[in-house]
């Protein structure tokens, strides 16, 4: 590994210094903060709050990971990334996890050398169209302009959807969601598309929401998820643990609310495990027993988080939809503790 | 009192490399040079061991996988199921498209404004002077980003085009549509086309070219071949008796009437932009990404070449000036055959590098959207593989090409401009 020093300064840096990362954890615990990779700025998801505070969905899981790892849900530093910066930034070891409704596929996850912990939020690509256009379908949407954020799985979707239906499109490729909503808003495309969250966060930005609608069409499975390097499974486990931890303790109803009554009180073995009361999972891990307790009562357990920020309350207002608990219909079913 | 005599043969010897100031200094060189390649050797050996061990070795192939991505403005025709390698390509041909645009235009703004600084209209020279410090002092970033905002939020949008009372209409005659997604002009089309000739067959780097435009190329030098002649027969008369034979008709017949036939016999119209569903079809379409990063970067060049030509105007002595208006010349003549040409060996060199500024500065295209070479190779493409030291590579060996292109050009019109010295 001694080569590779000499190459990070020769500037071949961002691809060298993966190999040369063993122990992300213990690095992490030294540095006392979690780097963790967010968007630029997408309303729910990750954004600085008027505080300058960062908050959202994949802020939350970023918190969670501090909390179970270093005790503090603020000792973080968020990196901002854009669609094309994201993967680069997480190779080099800038960021210690990329939590930007990252899509999970075969290539980014076996070719990129990537590790997904799961998935947190089950997506699709959808379209978003001024309600003036009359259109209700993605199918009468022959001849239209479509801006569309350049660097994500999104223009592949867009390309093979038009092909397989054999009707003719313009892409505007641009390279920020601030972007892309300004060229929307200007009319300067016809649709603006990208995963279904992403578009009811961005049309929840918008003077007059309503004047926007989401066309029913979803063409393609967008499982986001957080991911970290390839080849630390230990970091890794320690993230994809966090995750089910979350989902888990909803599934549970351990909520942030009445996690410390609950540690003391159940009886439940499961919940035990979890909470650290009882075994030796979060020795396992190599972190203390209450891990798991410090994740969840960061910012609440994987509903509260989602209801908390993009939720139906929230002018983001998404359903759960896919993303319910299993016991709910949903597709969200965490590995037990054991 | 000295007597010649021929200096002793010397035997070479291998201290002499050290110790013979003859040969000491190539001796360096050539140590040095084999250290800095020795370097250069082990810096890449180490890269590529890297990233074997990074599990990522260095390899081409993915260029010819489908890219699955489309592009939106190709000079040459492409699907989303082409190769990456004819994706780069379309890219490529984007790039150069933008910036021999805007080398000519940032060329023929440049000079302009240039010799108006100079001029003695105080007014003038000064919102010159405004335009060059305005231009120059803003990274040129900001300036592309700017024009785009500006044609994107003050242009009227397709749909505003459309309904009884429409909010906007078409210009020229009801030919051209102005709308923020791009000016749409007419286009030539040919009823009884001459059809394509196709190269290269099935491969990545396939291209047709129009028989149509060929013919219409080979007409036109034709018709200026011809036009010399005459002229050159007018000039002959004219010295020979003194009388310069009319010849004006002669050239506007020999112009006009070869490509008028041959344009009646292609069966020439033109296509005119038509709104039709979503957006307008038909004519060409000017997109704005293209239209804001080719202003922006002509601009913006063209602020330092002003500068480079009023550097190089007032590098020529006065006197210049005044033997030639002491001669009967006229202001403008004198700008235009006496100061000017003798200004060029003073503007060309530094000219290239400008023109090598502007050629790179396309790169910062992404930022309105525009596909060139560093959207496509190096932006999709290096995304959607990953492969981002082989794009990174190959990316900058194409603009070392361009530049080294245009390096080689403006050298040799350099070498042809310059002053004849013995």
């Amino acid at each position: 590994m001694k080569k590779s020093v000499f190459l990070g300064a020769a500037t071949v840096a961002t691809l060298a210094a993966g190999a040369a990362m063993a122990g992300t954890a213990d690095d992490v615990k030294a540095r006392g903060k979690l780097n963790c990779g967010v968007t630029t700025g997408l309303a729910g998801f990750a954004a600085p709050d008027a505080n300058g505070e960062w908050k959202g969905f994949d802020v939350s899981m970023c918190r969670a990971v501090a909390a179970a790892v270093l005790g503090d849900p603020n000792a973080v530093e968020f990196v901002p990334t854009t669609g094309k910066t994201r993967f680069t930034a997480l190779a080099s070891g800038e960021i210690d996890l990329l939590a930007r409704n990252t899509t999970w596929t075969f290539s980014r996850d076996v070719d990129l050398k990537f590790e997904f912990i799961g998935v947190n939020y089950y997506d699709g690509q959808g379209f978003m169209v001024p309600k003036e256009l009359g259109v209700s379908s993605a199918k009468e949407l022959d001849g239209a302009t479509v801006c569309i954020q350049t660097g994500t799985t999104t223009e592949l979707n867009l390309a093979d959807f038009f092909r397989t239906n054999n009707i003719s499109y313009e892409p505007v490729p641009i390279e920020t969601n601030a972007e892309a909503q300004q060229q929307y808003l200007a009319g300067a495309c016809d649709v603006y598309t990208t995963d279904a969250s992403g578009l009811a966060a961005t049309r929840a930005s918008f003077e007059d929401p309503s004047a926007h609608i989401l066309l029913p069409e979803i063409i393609s499975k967008e499982p986001l998820g957080p991911l970290v390097r390839h080849g630390d499974n230990e970091w890794g486990d320690v993230a994809r643990w966090t995750l089910n931890a979350l989902i888990s303790a909803e599934e549970l109803g351990v909520t942030s609310a009445n996690i410390n009554d609950i540690a003391s009180s159940t009886d439940n073995p499961e919940i035990k495990r979890l909470l650290g009361t009882e075994g030796t999972l979060g020795e396992m891990l190599g972190l203390d027993a209450e891990w798991a307790q410090r994740a969840i009562a960061a910012g609440g357990n994987y509903g509260e988080i989602f209801a908390k920020n993009i939720g139906e309350d929230t002018p983001i207002g998404l359903a759960r939809g896919l993303n319910a608990q299993w016991t709910d219909g949903g597709l969200l079913y965490s590995p037990p503790f054991r | 009192m000295t007597t010649l005599t021929d200096p002793p043969k010397e035997h070479f010897r291998l201290s002499m490399l050290l110790y013979d100031t003859r040969y000491r200094s190539a001796t360096i060189q050539v140590i040095a040079l084999m250290g800095f390649m020795l370097l250069a050797a082990w810096l890449l050996s180490n890269t590529i061991q890297n990233l074997e061990a990074l599990g990522k070795p260095v390899e081409f192939g993915f260029f010819s996988e489908p890219a699955s991505y489309d592009i939106n403005q190709r000079l040459l025709e492409y699907d989303s199921r082409d190769s990456h390698l004819r994706a780069a390509l379309i890219g490529l041909l984007n790039t150069l498209v933008v910036a021999v645009l805007g080398c000519i235009t940032a060329t023929v703004i440049g000079v302009l404004v240039g010799v108006l600084r100079l001029s003695s209209n105080w007014l003038v020279s000064k919102i010159m002077t405004v335009y060059v410090e305005m231009f120059r002092n803003v990274p040129v970033l900001l300036w592309i980003v700017f024009a785009m905002a500006i044609l994107i939020e003050s242009l009227p949008a397709p749909r505003a085009f459309r309904g009884e009372d429409p909010a906007a209409t078409m210009d020229l005659f009801n030919t051209v549509a102005v709308t923020n997604r791009g000016v749409y002009i007419p286009e030539a089309l040919f009823s009884r086309s001459l059809g394509d000739i196709h190269f290269f067959g099935d491969s990545a780097l396939r291209f047709d070219v129009s028989l149509d435009l060929i013919a219409i190329i080979v007409v036109l030098a034709g018709s200026i071949f011809a036009m010399r002649k005459v002229i050159a027969w007018a000039n002959r008369t004219q010295e020979q008796t003194g009388d310069r034979p009319k010849t004006w008709h002669i050239l506007l017949g020999l112009f006009f009437v070869p490509m008028l036939t041959l344009l009646v016999a292609l069966g020439f119209h033109l296509g005119y932009p038509e709104l039709k569903g979503f957006n307008f079809t038909g004519g060409t379409h000017m997109r704005n990404s293209l239209i804001a990063l080719w202003l922006a970067l002509s601009l913006y060049t063209a602020a330092f070449i002003a500068e480079i030509v009023r550097g190089g105007i007032l590098a020529i002595s006065h006197g210049q000036t005044e033997a030639a208006a002491a001669l009967g010349l006229r202001q403008g003549r004198i700008m235009r055959l006496v100061i000017l040409p003798q200004a060029l060996r003073v503007i060309i060199p530094p000219m290239i590098s400008n023109y090598l500024n502007l050629t790179k500065n396309s790169s910062l295209a992404i930022a309105v959207g525009y596909m060139d070479i560093t959207g496509t190779l190096g932006g999709i493409t290096m995304n959607q593989t990953g492969r981002e030291l082989e794009c990174v590579l190959l990316l900058m060996l194409v603009y070392l090409c361009i530049s080294l292109s245009i390096s080689a050009v403006m050298n040799w019109y350099n070498e042809r401009v310059k002053l004849v010295e013995r």
